[in-house]
């Protein structure tokens, strides 16, 4: 057994009245895969978000590599190792490739040794260096996820955490860029935190799954156990 | 020969309106905030450039060496404190806070310094010398330099640096900034900062080009208002070349028609181009 990376534990976020998650709690090893999956507006994006600091949880805590992160800015937490990739990517459009890529080693812990990880990001993603100089506000949404994964991982995170990562691309392109992610995984031994819709995708590449509904997290366990029966039951609240 | 004499008289002025509307376009472009008391914080340089000057004795110019950094941090100390809580309660807040603002400073400039006029003398203002028949103002050629340098350095600092790439991918997208590592409300500050550090430089060049008193700060509001909207609200290049246009229309209308001109050119940009000329 490897040790805990990030545990959520009752982590509720309100949106005004409404919950929009609530008492949702989640648990990632060291280097492990995990992916969050359920139907859209279950609450896996505001989850993540509140994890992150973008939103204020209401009640909960988050711990992250021993620390209590809980409502922390988030720019803290990303110099922590935790760093998430919205959906879309959300790349700084009118800055150049290597720009949007240097803007991920802001963190102090992360600007030394970023020409390293910047030459290691272009070995990984070898398009982005042909295309260093071009804003990437031109590049194609496949190259733009490239450029917004690049950029987290110039922060050199110990977790990763890929929002939806997969909407609005090809079907090549996605395989391609998992195909990546799994690299990433593998080489640096960082922890990835999938948030899908495509389960079957989600279950294959992670070590274990989370599946919420209506803000709740309902069902956990190993990707390589779970009944379809069950999941799907899970998944639709049946 | 008038023409190109009004085109050198033009474009060495328009360095000058550039660097004027140049600290309120950042703010716009970064801060998303349109700051009315930028009229205001350009004429607490003018005072603190005249105060420095005649206090210590040194010519104009070095008196940067202290207003700059004195202005950055009151500009950091503003936002930080007062207009990024004011933000949080939405935009409306802050461009009230910004005009409130603007009227305290007038009236405490007018406490401090009385409604008199005042200037700051060089050896230089009113010497002029010829090129190929054309003459050129020392103090305007002056003024362009500083300008330019000034300009240029804004513009290095925001390709270069790391806080100022993180300024930059902060106008661009703030959340995702954040998801990147930086602080926005330490970057909204220091963009704050950077701004109120260009009204200490554009505050010495009105000085030394003309009278001031607590209450010309609207004068310098609207001109930078002009060039900031005609540049294409954010783009740095975009307000030079305004601020060219600006200092043209300044030179060809005179006294008379100068401002007419230029609000008519405001007008037509906003009908014909409303990003501006170089907007996104």
């Amino acid at each position: 057994m490897s040790d805990v990376l990030l545990t959520i534990e009752k982590l509720s976020v309100m949106y005004g009245d409404f919950i929009a998650v609530e008492e949702a709690s989640l648990t990632v090893d060291e280097g492990q895969i995990v992916s969050l999956i359920g139907l859209n507006g279950a609450g896996k994006t505001t989850l993540m978000s509140a994890v992150m600091g973008l939103h204020k949880p209401a009640s909960g805590k988050v711990v992250f590599n021993g620390k209590d992160i809980t409502s922390a800015h988030t720019d803290r937490i990303v110099a922590q190792g935790l760093s998430l990739i919205p959906q879309g990517g959300r790349c700084f459009n009118r800055m150049s490739v290597q720009d949007n890529l240097l803007m991920g080693s802001f963190p102090k812990t992360a600007r030394k040794g970023a020409k390293e990880t910047l030459a290691h990001i272009y070995e990984l993603f070898p398009v982005l260096k042909e295309k260093m100089r071009d804003p990437a506000g031109s590049l194609s949404g496949g190259q733009r996820q490239m450029v917004a994964i690049g950029r987290a991982l110039m922060a050199r995170p110990k977790c990763l955490i890929f929002d939806e990562i997969s909407l609005g691309l090809s079907p090549a392109v996605i395989k391609d860029i998992y195909h990546r992610i799994r690299t990433i995984n593998e080489l640096d031994k960082t922890a990835v935190i999938l948030i899908e819709q495509d389960t079957r995708r989600a279950l294959r590449m992670s070590d274990s799954f989370y599946v919420m509904l209506k803000g709740r997290t309902v069902l956990s366990g190993k990707s390589d156990e779970v009944d379809a029966e069950t999941l799907k039951d899970a998944y639709f609240g049946i | 020969m008038y023409f190109i004499q009004t085109l050198v008289n033009g474009l060495l002025l328009g360095g000058y309106y550039a660097l004027i509307g140049i600290g309120m376009t950042m703010i716009l472009g970064i801060v998303k905030l349109t700051n009315l008391a930028h009229g205001e914080f350009v004429i607490i340089g003018a005072y603190m450039a005249a105060v420095v000057t005649s206090a210590l004795g040194i010519d104009p110019i070095l008196s940067l060496v202290i207003t700059v950094p004195l202005m950055f941090l009151i500009g950091f100390v503003l936002q930080y404190v007062l207009i990024g809580n004011a933000m949080k309660k939405g935009p409306e807040p802050a461009l009230l806070v910004t005009f409130g603002l603007s009227i305290i400073i007038m009236d405490a400039l007018r406490l401090i310094f009385t409604v008199n006029e005042q200037s700051i003398s060089t050896p230089y203002s009113t010497k002029t010398f010829t090129v190929l028949g054309i003459n050129i103002s020392v103090l305007n050629l002056v003024l362009f330099a500083i300008s330019i340098v000034s300009i240029l350095l804004l513009t290095m600092f925001l390709s270069r640096s790391y806080v100022g790439r993180a300024i930059r991918a902060t106008a661009d997208d703030a959340e995702a900034a954040a998801l990147s590592g930086v602080n926005i409300k330490k970057v909204y500050a220091i963009a704050m900062g950077v701004s109120m550090a260009s009204a200490a430089v554009a505050g010495l060049c009105i000085g030394m080009k003309s009278t001031f008193n607590p209450t010309s700060g609207g004068a310098y509001l609207s001109t930078a208002f002009v060039v900031v909207v005609i540049g294409g609200m954010g783009s740095i290049p975009g307000t030079l070349i305004a601020g060219i246009v600006f200092g043209l229309a300044q030179v060809i209308g005179g006294a008379s028609y100068g401002q007419l001109i230029s609000y008519v050119m405001l007008l037509l940009v906003l009908v014909i181009r409303p990003r501006g000329i170089l907007g996104k």
